[in-house]
């Protein structure tokens, strides 16, 4: 150590904190000026305590491992009455479930009835969104060689979009129900009459011809009608809304304007199909 | 530690001094890096900071001496996140002025001494404050201040017990020696 006079002494411990003062405002202005050196700084603090850290974190992690196993373990009564409340409920709904099962049953055999064989379907995947000769039709993208064929049924995951018009060796139109030149034979599901269906170019197809004295209904669900063998009898199709103009339009299970990947069903119905020939403006060797 | 000490005895005890000497800056910034550990709530950093700067100032300011409380703030202004230079001012500013009052704040109980202590702190986080919106030129949230100020005087109870008492062992060290 430096041996220095008393007085000297005193007068340096007196002055050391104005400096230090003055030096505290000077790193003020160090850290302003220069913030990349203060980020090297304090990584390298943080750097060297990380492993402390890493010591400190287990037990904590642990005490709060503890502090929530508690916090779960009194919240357990009131979640199990919960359960318990919802397995009744849901007991109730499979007897209700089951009962419904075992009538079907009793009444289909009374009836004679022979179940539809599962139709058999491909998904494709839409490429395109538009062009040939109508307003609203996707083109498909299909395996070569696969049994595509016209007047199939083409669903997405929510409901019924339209039906093939053309196959080619690689891709297959499909004519969505919103075309206007659309017209599907369709079921109001609770008073069973009959309508068409005709699409607008709209998101909206609109019901028409439907029987006297049973009109749609708000709210009512249209499926498809075996008429005219073209469609299978019962296909999701969307329910009734009447239009601020007073016409009863079908809001569509499907979501025509967001479609990937269709499935194409063979019901092997072969009722109206499309003409063969469509006429066309311009040859088909400039596609 | 004037007088010449025992030859054989000398080196142990001059260990013995320098560690009693060294022991208020060690334990305050082990007790700030142990309140720097990333737990999920608002940093104790400069709270623990400022009761250990507080405390050892009024106890035993030979052992916390400017540039200790210089060291210690830069320590905290590293540990957080505020700009760099304020938690050094702040601290040195309360060592300083709890120096002038310290033959007064010595011979208190120890509930005058925590009424002083808040009042410190919440002219510690006053200064803050004012720092904080000078050096970034936006006022921060004065909710920031106020949960410093929450937690150092909280704190300090507990912080002046453990102390307390190794400051009396300390001390009954040296009446020995």
């Amino acid at each position: 150590m430096i041996r220095l006079s008393i007085p000297l002494r005193q007068a340096l411990s007196r002055l050391s904190l104005p400096v230090l003062i003055a030096a505290a405002l000077g790193t003020m202005l160090l850290g302003k000026a220069d913030t990349a050196l203060v980020e090297r700084s304090r990584m390298a603090v943080a750097d060297t305590l990380a492993p402390i850290y890493g010591l400190i974190a287990e037990p904590a992690a642990a005490l709060r491992d503890a502090v929530q196993e508690l916090r779960f373990l009194t919240a357990l009564q009131a979640e199990n009455a919960r359960l318990r409340e919802e397995n009744d409920r849901l007991h109730r709904w499979q007897a209700a479930a089951l009962a419904l099962e075992a009538e079907n049953g009793l009444l289909r055999r009374q009836l004679n009835y022979i179940p539809e064989a599962p139709a058999s379907f491909h998904t494709a995947r839409v490429v395109a969104d538009a062009g040939g000769t109508y307003a609203r039709a996707v083109l498909l993208a299909i395996q070569p060689g696969g049994t595509i064929r016209k007047g199939q049924v083409a669903l997405d995951e929510r409901g019924l979009v339209g039906r093939v018009t053309e196959v080619g060796s690689r891709s297959a139109r499909v004519l969505l129900v919103t075309d206007m030149n659309s017209r599907i034979p369709v079921v109001l599901e609770g008073s069973r009459a009959r309508a068409m269906m005709t699409g607008t170019n709209g998101d909206r197809p609109r019901l028409q011809f439907w029987p006297e004295g049973t009109p749609p209904r708000e709210g009512e669900r249209v499926v498809t009608s075996a008429e005219a063998g073209a469609f299978p009898a019962g296909l999701p199709v969307g329910v009734v809304h009447w239009s601020e103009g007073g016409a009863a339009e079908v809001e569509l299970f499907a979501r025509p304007g967001r479609m990937d990947l269709l499935r194409i069903f063979d019901f092997g119905l072969s009722g109206i199909l499309p003409p063969e020939a469509v006429a066309r403006p311009e040859p088909r060797a400039r596609r | 530690m004037k007088r010449r000490p025992h030859p054989v005895m000398g080196l142990l005890r001059r260990l013995d001094a320098w560690g009693r000497a060294a022991f208020p800056a060690a334990s305050t910034a082990l007790l700030m890096m142990l309140a720097g550990a990333p737990v999920d709530l608002p940093s104790a950093v400069p709270a623990v900071a400022l009761a250990c700067v507080f405390f050892w100032s009024v106890f035993r300011p030979s052992a916390m001496a400017p540039p200790v409380c210089f060291g210690i703030g830069l320590l905290q202004d590293l540990l957080g996140f505020a700009p760099l230079g304020i938690g050094i001012l702040t601290l040195l500013v309360v060592h300083g002025t709890v120096l002038r009052f310290r033959r007064f704040l010595a011979r208190q109980s120890f509930l005058v001494v925590w009424l002083v202590f808040a009042g410190f702190a919440a002219g510690a986080a006053l200064l803050g404050f004012v720092l904080q919106a000078a050096l970034n030129w936006r006022l921060p949230p004065p909710a920031l201040g106020l949960v410093q100020l929450a937690l150092g005087v909280g704190l300090y109870p507990a912080i002046a017990a453990l102390l307390t008492r190794l400051h009396k062992a300390m001390r009954r060290a040296e009446t020995l020696g």
